[in-house]
């Protein structure tokens, strides 16, 4: 049991207490709050497993963009003060029952395959080593589906403006 | 014992995984909807990258699609927070019972 164990498991215990606040709160902005504390977790499990690249997009992206939208479409729809409505029993006795069913089958399946490590040759992602293999053209190269996910931003970008324009008073 | 093991990470990413379906069951408000999604979406994520850093080490193909991912879902949110607005605009509110009509 050394540190970097023990670290694991705290950054676990976080990530899944903080995300099931996020799921069952009732009052809307405290699950956003609590979203945030569990997206941040998860860069910290980014930065325990050494993919210092990858943590540093998840705080930008995530919990400084995606959250922040969140919070924003909060504060215009909604009266956040307020709790709401509890879902009814039977839909939440169903709903753990999906979910325990699912999440026995998942921890056997995983338990019992054990996954062992093939290699171990050790791991380093430069960030240097992304950008080449981003843009580079040859066999292991991802220059199609870097060029394909900037047409899908594009595609985002005008189709929110469209969908979120006001209509005109004589259409509505 | 001197290191995590594998299965480990990977049921974290589970119980994360179960915990993002159970929010998508019980709610029925859009925003926490979104929520439970993008706790589902990082949930893909730490498998990814947990995948990559153990089994393969050599190569960089589960931090690329990570990347891939992360760019997709922020896509996903803000179109989903236009439809939000929109749909607050036209039914003043945004529970999935209400909108049950495909035009208003």
């Amino acid at each position: 049991m050394n540190a970097s164990v023990i670290i694991f498991y705290c950054i676990a215990a976080f990530i899944l207490l903080t995300g099931i606040v996020a799921v069952s709160s009732r009052k809307i902005f405290r699950s956003a709050i609590a979203l945030l504390f569990s997206l941040t977790g998860i860069a910290g499990l980014y930065f325990w497993m050494d993919v210092n690249f990858i943590a540093a997009v998840q705080i930008i992206v995530y919990v400084g963009g995606i959250v922040v939208l969140i919070i924003f479409s909060i504060f215009l729809t909604q009266k956040s003060g307020e709790e709401m409505p509890k879902p009814p029993t039977t839909r939440v006795v169903f709903s753990w029952l999906a979910v325990l069913a699912g999440l026995g089958l998942i921890y056997r399946l995983i338990s019992e395959y054990g996954f062992n490590k093939i290699s171990s040759q050790p791991f380093n992602v430069e960030v240097s080593e992304i950008g080449n293999q981003m843009l580079s053209t040859t066999e292991h190269g991802y220059v199609l589906p870097f060029e394909a996910v900037s047409m899908l931003l594009l595609a985002a970008m005008i189709g929110c403006i469209v969908i979120a324009l006001k209509s005109k008073p004589e259409t509505k | 014992m001197s290191e995590v093991p594998v299965t480990h990470i990977l049921f974290l990413s589970t119980a994360l995984f179960f915990i993002g379906m159970y929010g998508l069951f019980t709610r029925r408000n859009m925003i926490t909807m979104l929520m439970a999604v993008e706790l589902i979406l990082n949930s893909v994520n730490i498998n990814f990258v947990a995948f990559n850093k153990f089994l393969y080490p050599g190569k960089l193909d589960g931090v690329f699609f990570t990347i891939f991912i992360i760019t997709i879902a922020a896509a996903e949110a803000a179109v989903a927070i236009a439809i939000i607005i929109n749909l607050y605009r036209s039914h003043n509110s945004i529970d999935v019972e209400g909108a049950e009509e495909l035009k208003y």
